[in-house]
């Protein structure tokens, strides 16, 4: 019952900020809001027992995000048009809940030690982490060892994202707009 | 529909889901847009660790004790943690894209609203029109 009372209101302090960052339309407290939704979901993982997702949320997602957020904004307007509630994707939002509440109706009941995800290869990791590896963390073994492949697989993805964010903001692909830029001030000039 | 009351949590996860989803669909601005898509995905994230919890377990790390006897504590399961691991760094790396995107979007077009962006391309491509239908009239 109490981790029914602490997850619900952590919860719902997480759905305050998620309403207020959608209502507000100053960016900078919109990006600010993000960061601190981060640090609360940070919170909730550490009481779903998700110790080293809660430092890697608290340090990449409220640290990383915001600043590359921030960085944006001081290089485009940073306030929002208004706006009004749009239906058509707030009926899209709610048919998409309840569908995906029917689905999780099918789920094993939270925090049961039965459900088919507990038992088939997390024991065997658990076990194996001391006898096979030998570091106590079980999380760091499957990163690194058991599972070493996908993290080589996620260095790739970030190398990939370095590249694509090196040539949409890079020198290279901009070349013809200087030039075009010095044109039209020389015609400018010209017209005076 | 005794299960309904042991899912409390993925309930209300999912309604945390929602508004990021709305965010991302209803909004505009695209900076808003990519903070609905950050809310979104963290409540994703917050579904899978809810998976992983087992009720009086403790995180996964073993304990001394452990290590000589074999695993005697609840442990949580370790795996969704992986996962979402993983997936919290190439979230960030997809949003610098993002946002790389969107400055360089404000550069061309000097709006990142949707609405004024599209109004702007269609008539970039009336004007192109334009000039194409010019000589043969």
């Amino acid at each position: 019952m109490s981790g029914f009372l602490v997850n619900a209101s952590l919860i719902s302090l997480l759905t305050l900020i998620a309403i207020l960052a959608l209502r507000l339309h100053r960016l900078f407290a919109v990006v600010m809001l993000s960061g601190a939704f981060s640090l609360v979901a940070a919170t909730l993982f550490v009481v779903l027992d998700a110790v080293d997702v809660a430092f890697t949320e608290a340090a990449v997602g409220a640290g990383i995000s915001s600043i590359l957020a921030l960085a944006t904004l001081s290089l485009v307007p940073a306030e929002e048009k208004p706006h009004s509630i749009a239906f058509v994707p707030a009926f899209l939002a709610l048919a998409t809940a309840a569908m995906l509440a029917i689905a999780v109706t099918d789920l094993p009941a939270f925090g049961d030690v039965n459900a088919p995800i507990h038992n088939h290869v997390a024991p065997e990791f658990i076990k194996g982490s001391a006898d096979d590896i030998g570091i106590p963390n079980v999380v760091t073994s499957v990163l690194a060892s058991y599972r070493g492949y996908d993290t080589l697989g996620e260095t790739v993805v970030i190398f990939t994202a370095a590249i694509a964010v090196l040539l949409v903001l890079g020198g290279y692909t901009r070349p013809h707009r200087r030039k075009e830029k010095r044109r039209k001030n020389g015609e400018d000039k010209d017209a005076r | 529909m005794t299960s309904l009351a042991g899912q409390w949590n993925y309930f209300l996860v999912i309604a945390l889901m929602m508004i990021g989803f709305y965010a991302v669909i209803a909004r505009g601005n695209m900076v808003k847009k990519m903070v609905g898509l950050t809310i979104f995905q963290t409540s994703v994230f917050m579904l899978y660790i809810s998976m992983g919890k087992v009720t009086n377990g403790t995180a996964p790390i073993l304990t001394g004790a452990d290590i000589a006897d074999g695993a005697q504590t609840l442990y949580a399961n370790p795996l969704p943690h992986v996962l979402i691991l993983t997936a919290i760094v190439v979230g960030v790396a997809t949003t610098a894209v993002g946002y790389a995107l969107i400055i360089r979007v404000y550069e061309s077009y000097g709006t990142i609203e949707d609405d004024d962006l599209i109004k702007m391309i269609e008539a970039e491509e009336e004007d192109e029109d334009k000039i194409g239908e010019a000589p043969s009239a």
